[in-house]
Formats: structure tokens, sequence, C-alpha cells
């Protein structure tokens, strides 16, 4: 019945022990917080999800085009910009029909109507998202970022096709239509002038 | 100070059989001086009362920033607001109107969760009673206790001078508890949102110091005996918090700071413009707030169970299940998270995902409300205050347990997400859930920690009055979210008025209900009888009703042993 407290030490010692392997797990969660940043972006790039579309090489557009799939599907482009960026954003023509694996060209229209030259970067994705894994582009003007003169105009292509992968996918099976979307927004200022945050 | 004499008064406490382990008979009651005893605490029973006292006056103040809100909402139309924004130091105009309204939902969430939910449960009773309830003399690391509660003093501080300094279109932060992207970035220029955020990094650090804390007491300081199998469902409920807050808030902790580098840095983390996306804030976040809302239940779980079998005066039915059913919410709570974004445009099969996993949990909660209802049943209940408000719990839970299934649908919450149908549904679990438990502690412990009997007929006017005055504030709330009131407004169409009206007059007797709880803590400190080390008989068979009341100041220097032949039935020694 009568016990008596073990030596201080060794108690210490052990919760020691056990406190910092606590500490270490909430240290290794701090660092998974930060870790999913990345994987986020990797996740997204490899599962289409939210409609993340696919970049593909030429020789995976030569390839999908040998696939001699037959289908068609019609594609809805759609533009817009972000608030504050002065710029008429649009495609050439609404929606064009495509088939399955053939390469397509689409174009966009951009013009800078303010009076500053302005550098912008495109955010894209598709819709319905389950589609964003089959929509490839070989290229994009959304790979680089664009600058704009005042008054200056110019025309954005994208090369891109649909993997004919489509066909096996049954949640694809309905959808007859998929809508790529761009929107474009003002590229993010070096960091010395984005602190100055004097508004 | 209280006089060291009435603390330690081994012929009055002792009723029962069970005896005066661990009391010492030298110096166990020495106490420091004022100053030493209240601000450089390592007493864990000392810090919990601060916790106490901080959440109580935490709560005060976030409950009478609700007050405001509901006097606005009485009527359509903007009444308040401006003066409001004139008081707190901005133009009167409509802008600075609207955002004042966003501070007021911002510091209201932020305060009832932090800094009065938290500090109460697992600061407070958690500090008070863990170590007592597995025969410790003190939690594992006494100064860090210490750091942790004064992290969280800081903390809250800081949430409050982001009131006084401006946040965009007015003072203060107004960016809602979740803190979301882009209103938070760019939407929220001036220091307030950082300083709002500087209250959550310091109360996170404070609270994963605790839950440290917790963690290394629960498992290397029980008495001898005291298996992890043996242990009070008390304590289980706190070591599965533990574990979440340890999880989660260093992932909450991420996310913020990436807010604030977002803000103040040039990075992108959240910015599409510079590759970044809103929509991994809200996930990071979730990560975190969807096993937050199991921490700010789970404390309140345990108390319930210790407080039914008390009254019932039989062992909780099914400990291992109620045991087990608590980490499984916790371990289920972590894979749900996406059930908070279904109109951020998730797919149909993640929908599906989270839908289904959200119901799951339906299921371990399932099996605590009906072993509850399984240990009353056939016991020899007493319907003291602590078993009303215990049994006020188990049913308001359930109701907003009832409501968490309707919105766990991701096809239903396409309708009802946003809209005071979830309002509703997150009091009933919290204001009515978690605060009931609260109370049923605080009514249940109040005689041990103080060593004063308070007023059962005041505790009961208090239960009658706060019963019907939440449930008069939140249950027309359904009916006004299902008919299209969206959140987070303060001002609403002609044909909402008459269920506002009367959630405002609910919010008016809520308010009534707190005078007899402050009556009867005046009562019982200055003319409540003593406490006996046991007031509540032979149902309570934990530790702390072995010890007097108050208990001494340090307790258990013999450690109490439990005897292997011993189950989870009674977690006390057998007599000597």
């Amino acid at each position: 019945m009568a016990y008596t407290v073990p030596q201080t030490s060794d108690v210490s010692g052990k919760n020691a022990r056990v406190g910092m392997l606590a500490l270490l797990g909430a240290l290794a969660m701090l660092g998974l917080g930060y870790a999913a940043v990345p994987l986020y972006d990797l996740f997204c790039r490899v599962t289409g999800f939210g409609g993340t579309t696919q970049i593909a090489s030429e020789a995976q557009a030569s390839r999908a085009a040998a696939s001699g799939a037959l289908r068609e599907i019609s594609i809805r482009f759609d533009g817009s910009t972000a608030r504050g960026v002065p710029w008429t954003f649009g495609p050439t023509q609404p929606t064009d029909t495509v088939r399955i694996g053939q390469r397509d060209l689409a174009t966009y229209i951009a013009r800078n109507i303010g009076s500053e030259p302005i550098t912008g970067t495109a955010t894209f994705n598709v819709e319905p998202a389950q589609a964003g894994r089959y929509f490839n582009k070989i290229q994009c003007f959304c790979f680089t970022e664009q600058t704009l003169q005042p008054g200056e105009q110019v025309n954005m292509p994208v090369l891109y096709y649909i993997d004919p992968a489509i066909l096996e996918d049954e949640f694809m099976a309905d959808v007859e239509q998929i809508t790529l979307s761009y929107t474009f927004h003002r590229a993010k200022e070096p960091v010395s002038s984005a602190l100055d945050r004097s508004n | 100070m209280a006089t060291t004499a009435d603390n330690f008064a081994p012929s009055a406490g002792h009723g029962g059989d069970h005896g005066a382990h661990g009391v010492d008979d030298h110096g166990a009651d020495h106490k420091p001086g004022f100053f030493a005893r209240w601000f450089m605490s390592t007493n864990h029973k000392d810090i919990g009362t601060l916790y106490l006292i901080f959440a109580i006056i935490a709560g005060l103040i976030g409950g009478a920033i609700s007050g405001i809100m509901r006097v606005e909402l009485a009527e359509p139309g903007i009444q308040y607001l401006q003066w409001w924004a004139e008081f707190m130091g901005g133009p009167g105009d409509l802008n600075t109107a609207l955002h004042m309204w966003n501070v007021f939902i911002t510091a209201h969430g932020l305060i009832m969760v932090f800094f009065m939910v938290m500090p109460a449960m697992i600061g407070g009773f958690g500090n008070w009673f863990v170590p007592i309830m597995i025969g410790a003399p003190d939690m594992a690391f006494p100064r860090m206790n210490n750091v942790s509660f004064w992290l969280t003093v800081a903390g809250f501080f800081s949430l409050l001078f982001s009131l006084f300094v401006p946040g965009g279109s007015g003072p203060g932060a107004g960016v809602g508890w979740t803190v979301y992207a882009p209103l938070s970035t760019t939407g929220s220029p001036g220091p307030a949102v950082d300083f709002a955020i500087f209250a959550l990094h310091l109360a996170g650090a404070g609270s994963i110091l605790g839950a440290t804390n917790f963690i290394t007491t629960i498992f290397n300081m029980r008495a001898p005996g005291m298996t992890l199998h043996k242990m009070p469902l008390f304590v289980w409920s706190i070591l599965v918090t533990a574990f979440l807050l340890l999880l989660a808030l260093p992932v909450l902790a991420a996310a913020i700071t990436m807010l604030l580098t977002d803000r103040n840095f040039g990075t992108t983390f959240f910015d599409p413009a510079g590759g970044g996306d809103p929509v991994l804030y809200q996930h990071l976040f979730w990560f975190f707030g969807h096993p937050e809302v199991y921490i700010m239940i789970l404390p309140g779980f345990g108390m319930v169970s210790q407080i039914v079998a008390t009254f019932s005066r039989k062992p909780v039915f099914g400990y291992l299940g109620m045991a087990y059913a608590m980490v499984a919410i916790g371990v289920v709570g972590f894979i749900v998270w996406a059930h908070h974004m279904y109109t951020v445009g998730l797919d149909v099969n993640t929908k599906m995902y989270f839908t289904a996993a959200t119901m799951v949990i339906a299921v371990p909660t399932g099996v605590k409300i009906f072993s509850w209802v399984a240990t009353m049943w056939g016991g020899s209940l007493e319907f003291k205050s602590p078993m009303v408000w215990a049994l006020g719990f188990i049913f308001l839970f359930t109701v907003g347990g009832v409501t968490g299934v309707v919105l766990a649908n991701g096809g239903i919450d396409d309708n009802l997400h946003d809209t005071y149908y979830v309002v509703a549904h997150f009091h009933y679990v919290l204001s009515m859930g978690a605060v009931f438990s609260m109370f049923a502690g605080f009514y249940y412990w109040f005689p041990k920690m103080s060593g004063r009997m308070f007023s059962e007929a005041l505790s009961l006017i208090h239960f009658w009055l706060f019963f019907i005055g939440v449930n008069v504030i939140f249950f027309p709330q359904h009916f006004l979210g299902m008919q299209g009131m969206p959140r987070r407004y303060p001002d609403y169409a002609e044909a909402f008025t008459f269920w506002h009206e009367v959630s405002t007059f609910g919010y008016y007797i809520t308010a009534a209900s707190l005078i007899p709880w402050f009556v009867n803590i005046v009562y019982a400190f200055t003319a409540g009888k003593q406490a006996g080390a046991n007031p509540w008989g032979e149902g309570a068979t934990t530790l702390e009703w072995t010890l007097p009341s108050p208990p001494p100041y340090h307790q258990f220097e013999t450690l109490p042993v439990i005897e292997d032949h011993h189950d989870y039935h009674d977690h006390r020694p057998e007599t000597a």
C-alpha cells in the first residue's frame, strides 16, 4: 500500500522524453502544414483536381493524334480579368468542336486599355473539374507572363488536345462540352513595392 | 487569502470510507504569497482556477458582443452599428458600420472558441482534475503550465488590441473566425488583422504547450495501478483532446503564418496572381478547424460521463466503448474537414467521400449518447443540479448532432451553406453542448474547488432560464436558415423579422440567467455550507472525492495505489 515517489530525476527524465516527443510531433505537423503548399500543387497537377489542366510534349501529342479516336467534343472558351486589371480579354470564338486526340489552336485577344504598361499572368482551369486530367496543353500564353503596353493588342494562342483516355472514363461519358477558362491577374509586384502598404 | 486552517481539516473533510490518501501532515498546505501564488503559479489547481476566472471574463466579453449583434438584428435595417463605429473611433458612415459588424462576428467567434471554451474546459477543469484523478501530485511540467496560461492571456490582449487599430474599412479585424484569404490578405489593410493573427499564434502556442503537458502527465504520472484502462473517462477525454491539439494547432499556425507573410512580405501562398490558391487556405484552416470543434466538445463528453455516472450511482455503461468512441471521434475528425467547404467547387466524388466520412462520426457519437442513456437506465437517479445540466447537455447536443447529419450531406449543404441553419447547428453543439457541459462541470466540482456548497435552488433557476433562453435564441434560427437568411449580415429582408425578434428575446432571457449564477457564487462564498470531501455520495468514485474540499495545496505526497483486481468501476484505492 505504501508507495514512495520514485527518484525525481527518474520521473523528470521520462517526462522530458515524452514531452520532447510530443513537441516533435507538433513541429512535424507545422512542417506538414508548409509541405501542404507544394504537395497540394503537385496533387492538383497529377490528378487534374479542381479542373487543373495538363501540360503535354509534342511527342505525347503525336501519340494521342495517332490513336485515331473519332468522337468529337465541344470546347467553350471563357476569359476574364481580375479586379484592377484594365484589359479587355476574351476568346476570338466562343466555342469550337474538336476531334478527341487531335490538336487544336484557340486564340484569345487581349488589349491594354489602361494608360500604363501592365504585366499579367493568367490562372486557368476547366469545367467540369474531372476533365482536367484529359485537357492537355502543348503551348499556352498562360505558361509565361505577358506584358502589354498602353493600347497594345495581342493575339494569345493556346495549342491543346483532349487525351483519348477520356473515352474510357465513365465519369466523362455524359460530358459533351468542356469549358476552358482563363483569368488574367496583375503579375505579383516585386517584394519591395509590396511592402509599401500605406493605403 | 484563504486561511490555511479551513483548507486542511482532516476531521471535517473525510466523508465515506475513502480516507485521506496522500494528505501529508506537514507542509502540504504551505502557500506562497499572493503575487507569487497567482502570477508565478506552478500549482495545477491554482492555474486551473486562473484559467476558469479568465474564461468567465472572456466569456462575458464574448457574450456581450453577441448581445450587441442580437440587438442589432432584432429588426431589419441598421440601427446601432454606426454608433458603434463612431464609438470605436471610426467614421460613422455605412461602410464602417458594416465593417464593425464583421469585427463583432470575428471577435465573438475567436473569443468564445480560443479564450472561453478552450481555457475553461482544458485549462480550467483539465488542470484542476486530471492530476488528481490519476493520483498525481501535479502536472508533469508545472512551470510550462504557467507559461501556457500567460500565453493565452497575452493572446487575448493581442485580440482586444486589434479592435482599436485600423483593419480596412474601420477599426478592428473583420475577417470572421476563419480568417479566409483574400479578405484577410488584400482585403484588410492595416495592422488589426496582424494583431488578430498574432493572438492566434500566442493562444495556439499556449495550447500546444498545454497539450504536451497533459500528454506527458497522463502517460507518465499515473498512480501505481492506475492503468490507462482504469482512468476516469474525463482523463481519457483530455488525453484525446491533447492529441487533437498537438496535431491540429500547428497546421493552423502554419496557415496563419502564411497569411502574415502574404500580408506583409510579398509571398503569394494564397494569391492566384503569384501562383497561389485561396482554397488552399481553407483546406489548411479546416484541417485544423474540424478537429478544433471536437477539441471543444470532447472534454464536455468526459465531464458528462463522470456526472451521469455519479448521479445514477452506477459505473458508466460501456466504459471501454466510451473511451474508444472518443478516440474514434478524434481520428475520424481529421479526415472530414472539407465538409466545411462544399461550395468551393469540389467535384461530386470528393463531396461524396466527405459526406460519407462525416456521417461515420455519428456512429461513435451515437455510442456515447446511448451509453449515457444506458448508464441512467436502472440507476438510482438523483436530479441534483450538475445532473440536470448534464441531461440538458445530452438532449441539446443530440439536437445539434442531428442537424449536423443534415448538413453533412454535400447536396443539402449547397442550399444551407452559410445560412442561419448552420449558425443554429453549431450553437446547439457549442453554445448549448459545450456550455451546458461546462456549467455541469462547474456545479459538479464547485464544492470540491471552493470547499463551499452552492444553493441548489439558484442553480436550478439558472438552468431553466438558460435552457429556455438559448433554445428561444437558436431554435428559430433553423427556420431563418431554411428560409434563406444568410450568416454574417446585419440587415435582412422584412420576411425574416419575426423569428429574429424571437431570437433576440431569447438573448435577454439567457443574459438574465447569468444573474442567479453570479448570485449563487457570491452566496456560496459568503453563506454556503462547508462542503465535505464527497458531497455527491457513493456514485462519485473518482480520486478527487477522497481529498478534502478544497484539496490541500499539494496532494498525494504518498501516491494512492490502485489494486490489480480493481477494474474501471471504481477509480479509488480500497480503504486501508
